[in-house]
């Protein structure tokens, strides 16, 4: 195994993930519509019932538009992520999972490059959703969405890792629709991605700390500190304990040894 | 010995699937791998391929113990699953170099061996057609040169003909069958047909996970034909 054949599987991969994406141009409109809708319908109603104050890292009161918008990088993230996973169950269903898997190449590595390309994917619709954001008058700092790129990075890969756990232990493919209810929503809704963490403290103690102890909380406050040229310590730990957490779960869930590859019967 | 198993037993939970099963396979020979449908050929063939760990024996390929050294066991080995695992939204051209990348091949030498082995299969006009587009045995045929673009010492294949029409399937018979004579690949072929498998051809009879009988073809069946041998052994009450 050398360093150049590693670079071949990568490559590869990655561009296997990316030809399939232009083959699928409706995912990508879809991926993008979701956020959109969120941010000029959602938000423009919801703008005059909540106030916001000046937390870090913003340093002039903003409007609701404003504060959502490194939520819905998350979102984006979120969602494809799991759509990865869901593509992963279908490419076990479907058998190509299989080819994948009896390269000669280890398997963790195999399982990394898969979850490189998508993230890559991800990335790609957050910045298109930012253009958009943009040309809609919702700006950033000019160089925070530079810094964002690697908090970008981040929480793709955590949110891919989770997709990636979550497939090896989903067994068909209409099991997905429990996945969608248990943890994208869940996922979502208790974070900080829609409302600031102290004003779920208002109405619940409880709530504002699952919360805080959502990772996509950590990794939606991780992008929304970048966007603005600032860093949040604590929101990288979290963000990089829980992705190594899930790529050790993926990594277990893969794991020959368990036999779930083709486990029909 | 190219492939060479044995003491190999595996279990699904309580469900045994694998009991004991042994055998060799010598350099360049066909070997059918031949038994009813449940008789664990799936299971044996998700083991020499990693898929699953073994739990108990040991497979060796091209004298690399799969368990202890995977990756150089994986290197010799082609595999067509009876799933179809092409990616039907890319070309035939890009398949096969998505493949040939996973086993670290890149570059012009690939494009040459891709041509190479698409033109032996009569595919080399399809090089650049999407794959939805092709028929069962265009599909096969692509799936056969892709398992062999790397030059590996045995080809496994399962149930490869599943679903094709009888002119399409004996040519694919035959030309595996050609690949052991002169490239002197050793060949797994998994199936329930008996009309694939030739009397020179080696038979590993399993059934209920167990090895029944070991041998050349032509011996085993005597004067009867091989269906008739192959429902005896396996209709008689274990």
């Amino acid at each position: 195994m050398t360093a150049r054949h590693l670079w071949i599987v990568m490559r590869a991969i990655v561009l296997r993930e990316a030809l399939r994406f232009v083959h699928q141009r409706e995912r990508f409109v879809a991926a993008l519509v979701r956020p959109l809708v969120w941010l000029l319908v959602f938000a423009a109603g919801f703008r005059a019932a909540l106030g916001l104050s000046i937390t870090p890292p913003y340093q002039t009161y903003i409007t609701y538009e404003t504060y959502i918008v490194p939520g819905l990088c998350g979102m984006i993230l979120l969602f494809n992520g799991m759509q990865s996973s869901l593509s992963l169950v279908y490419d076990r269903e479907m058998g190509s999972m299989r080819l994948l898997l009896t390269a000669p190449v280890p398997r963790w590595w195999l399982l990394f490059c898969k979850l490189l390309g998508s993230t890559i994917i991800s990335i790609l619709q957050v910045y298109a959703f930012l253009l958009i954001a943009w040309v809609f008058d919702i700006t950033l700092p000019g160089w925070g969405y530079l810094a964002a790129l690697p908090a970008l990075v981040l929480a793709g890969l955590m949110l891919g890792a989770l997709g990636l756990a979550l497939s090896s232990f989903i067994k068909q493919l209409e099991n997905f629709a429990g996945v969608m209810n248990f943890v994208i929503f869940p996922m979502f809704f208790l974070s900080s991605a829609l409302y600031p963490l102290w004003k779920m403290a208002e109405s619940s103690e409880l709530l504002h700390d699952i919360c805080a102890a959502n990772p996509f909380t950590h990794a939606v406050e991780l992008i929304r500190f970048a966007l603005y040229l600032d860093f949040n310590a604590m929101a990288l730990l979290w963000t990089a304990l829980a992705t190594l957490a899930f790529m050790a779960l993926a990594l277990w869930g893969y794991d020959p040894a368990r036999g779930m590859m083709t486990r029909k019967r | 010995m190219a492939l060479s198993v044995s003491g190999l037993s595996y279990a699904y939970g309580y469900k045994q699937a694998l009991t004991d099963v042994g055998f060799d396979v010598a350099t360049g020979q066909f070997a059918a791998l031949l038994g009813p449908n449940g008789a664990g050929k799936s299971t044996l063939f998700a083991l020499l391929t990693r898929l699953f760990a073994t739990q108990a024996g040991t497979a060796v390929i091209a004298g690399h113990d799969v368990n202890a050294a995977p990756l150089n066991a994986l290197a010799q080995l082609g595999v067509v699953f009876q799933q179809s695992t092409l990616d039907l939204d890319l070309t035939v051209q890009q398949n096969l170099r998505y493949f040939a990348a996973l086993h670290g091949l890149s570059g012009q030498d690939v494009d040459a061996r891709i041509s190479a082995a698409l033109g032996r299969l009569d595919m080399a006009e399809r090089a650049n057609e999407k794959v939805r587009g092709l028929n069962g045995g265009h599909r096969r045929r692509t799936e056969i040169a892709r398992a062999l673009l790397h030059e590996p010492k045995v080809l496994l294949l399962d149930e490869p003909t599943v679903g094709l029409d009888a002119p399409t399937r004996a040519a694919l018979v035959e030309y595996v069958h050609g690949l052991c004579s002169e490239m002197g690949v050793t060949v797994l072929w998994t199936t329930h047909l008996t009309d694939e498998v030739w009397d020179d051809d080696q038979v590993i009879l399993l059934h209920r996970g167990r090895v029944l009988a070991d041998g050349r073809c032509g011996e085993l069946r005597g004067m009867r034909p091989l269906a008739e041998y192959f429902a005896e052994m396996t209709e008689r009450p274990a």
